[in-house]
């Protein structure tokens, strides 16, 4: 086995035990580089070409469509299906007289304050559900099982408990996003590898600093994948809210402004509140959210290139 | 709560790592308790490499939860110098930390003041010959990297006595033969006491100074053998083939009893 005339050293027992030490330093080097994953970020054109292109192009073949039923008389009557033009100036006049940036800041400032307001609530009783046994026995199925009520049914209790205020729209936007935060919590934490848990705890990481060393952390991504739920839950409850509970008094937000194109019989109106609706949404949901969780899962290794 | 794992302190002198003492185990099974671990007494002494041996069902697994107080024995008692530290097959560093920071946790939970922190887990790193990768990702690392990261992190815990449980089994064959030779050096280096687990019969003699053999249900010491081939030794070499086939045979031999019951 072991040859005199080679000098590799690799072969030779008794080189390879004299000098051992530096002959293993060499060989992991080695080792470590063959399986070194070479990690690069994609150019920005790939990303536009298939992340940014496609929706983009969606967006244009609806609009053609629309524009092709006006255009061809498929729809006739324009207090049925306003052509793109007419929903193109409902914006304008809403912009040039100062009014548009104020109908969405009236719901986007409510909506993030109900949605913080819920992230403040949710996670303290997202942990106390899912660390202790008998609170979650007692609340944890009236907790997912609320995820699924709609929350527009929370309005007319809140309107008779608090009146037409904001407290109300508060109230609802709670209502719909507590449960999806703690519930995204609890499951982050139920799935945490126990090994995690293990290694934690030889590591001296139990009770508290347990919880926040090991399994906060691990319990990031469903916690985050909680958060976007209820941010899309908080926002869908306040717009239930202002459509139903509309008053001079609380100022046109988005809802309300739905709720007045539908008594002014102006569907551009109507159009432009659900475009503008469905914005905000897709905006939070493309500027706050998905950049974090791909942090998130970038970070751990987690985000598969597709 | 480990309340059987009693924590001698540094002023008190201590003989042993660990030392366990008439330890049996057992658990509640689908036909009533089922005997794990039949009373198991074992030292391991300051310093010293001991490899517990067995085939599946020999209980070793449960044996090292037992001594690193993740678990409480059925009876007997197990006495450790300090708290010590676990390895485990898989590498169990955590994903959302830098491998420096994994090992800083480590120093963090020990309570290594903040400011040494960084220092001592570039020397720890440097112990493994991976100075260079504190930034690195866990999974930007091989899982060869990785084990080396994760046993960085055991050390950083400064207990005298390290616990691993089948370490290198998921390894390839390559990376295993040179971790032996890494965790051999690391041992020498740093005077710490080693309970090594594995199934691996070569592995066993490869690295300990005594190879514990645990017959299977229930996991009892079957045979003991002080291996004094010097150090150090390669898998391949001629002494460690000699005492692995008998130590196979009489592994074999446990086996077999269980095909005859």
């Amino acid at each position: 086995m072991a040859s005199s005339d080679t000098k590799s050293g690799l072969t030779d027992t008794r080189q390879a035990r004299s000098d051992g030490n530096l002959q293993t330093a060499g060989l992991e080097a080695g080792l470590d580089a063959l399986e070194n994953v070479a990690t690069t970020r994609t150019p920005f054109s790939v990303t536009f070409r298939a992340k940014i292109l496609p929706p983009l192009i969606a967006t244009g073949v609806v609009l053609l469509v629309w524009q092709a039923l006006i255009t061809f008389n498929v729809v006739t009557d324009p207090t049925k299906l306003p052509s793109p033009g007419d929903v193109a100036t409902e914006f304008k006049d809403a912009w040039l007289e100062g009014k548009l940036l104020g109908y969405i800041w009236t719901s986007v400032e409510r909506g993030l304050l109900g949605f913080l307001l819920a992230l403040a609530i949710g996670t303290p009783l997202g942990l106390i559900v899912a660390r202790v046994k008998f609170v979650r026995a007692a609340i944890g199925p009236v907790l997912s099982g609320l995820q699924s009520l709609p929350s527009v049914a929370w309005v007319p209790p809140a309107v008779l408990w608090l009146g037409l205020n904001n407290s109300m729209m508060y109230a609802v936007i709670l209502l719909g996003a507590v449960p999806s935060i703690a519930n995204g919590l609890v499951s982050g934490i139920d799935q945490v590898p126990p090994l995690f848990l293990r290694a934690g705890r030889t590591m001296g990481a139990t009770g508290w600093k347990g919880a926040w060393h090991i399994v906060l952390p691990a319990s990031l991504p469903g916690y985050l994948a909680g958060l976007k739920q209820g941010w899309a839950f908080s926002w869908r409850s306040l717009m239930a809210a202002e459509i139903i509970a509309s008053s001079p008094d609380l100022g046109i937000g988005l809802g309300a402004l739905l709720e007045n194109g539908r008594n002014a019989s102006s569907m551009p109106m109507i159009f432009e509140a659900i475009f503008l609706i469905l914005f905000v949404g897709i905006a939070v949901d493309l500027l706050v959210f998905s950049p974090l969780e791909r942090r998130v899962l970038r970070s751990r290794g987690l985000l598969v290139k597709s | 709560m480990a309340t059987a794992v009693a924590k001698a302190g540094p002023a008190e002198s201590v003989e042993y790592a660990a030392r366990i003492e008439h330890v049996s185990k057992s658990f509640a099974g689908p036909v009533g308790r089922q005997l794990v671990l039949d009373d198991i007494t074992l030292d391991v002494a300051p310093g010293e490499f001991v490899t517990l041996l067995g085939a599946s069902g020999c209980g070793k697994s449960t044996l090292l939860n037992l001594v690193a107080g993740l678990d409480d024995p059925s009876s007997g008692s197990i006495k450790t110098d300090g708290r010590p530290s676990l390895m485990f097959q898989e590498h169990a560093l955590f994903p959302w930390l830098t491998a420096g920071k994994n090992i800083e946790l480590a120093l963090k939970l020990g309570g290594v003041a903040k400011n040494d922190r960084r220092e001592r887990a570039e020397e720890l790193l440097t112990l493994v010959r991976l100075q260079g990768s504190y930034d690195k990702r866990v999974h930007e690392l091989s899982g060869g990297m990785r084990q080396r990261v994760a046993l960085a992190r055991a050390l950083a815990q400064e207990s005298r006595l390290l616990l691993m449980d089948e370490p290198f089994a998921a390894l390839d064959a390559i990376t295993r033969d040179v971790l032996h030779d890494e965790l051999t050096r690391i041992w020498a280096e740093t005077g710490v006491s080693v309970l090594f687990v594995t199934h691996n019969v070569r592995e066993a003699v490869r690295l300990a100074q005594r190879v514990v053999l645990l017959s299977s249900r229930p996991g009892r010491i079957a045979r003991e053998w002080t291996v004094e081939i010097p150090q150090p030794r390669r898998i391949e070499d001629a002494p460690v083939a000699e005492l692995s086939i008998e130590i196979t045979e009489q592994l074999r031999g446990e086996i077999r009893r269980h095909g005859q019951q």
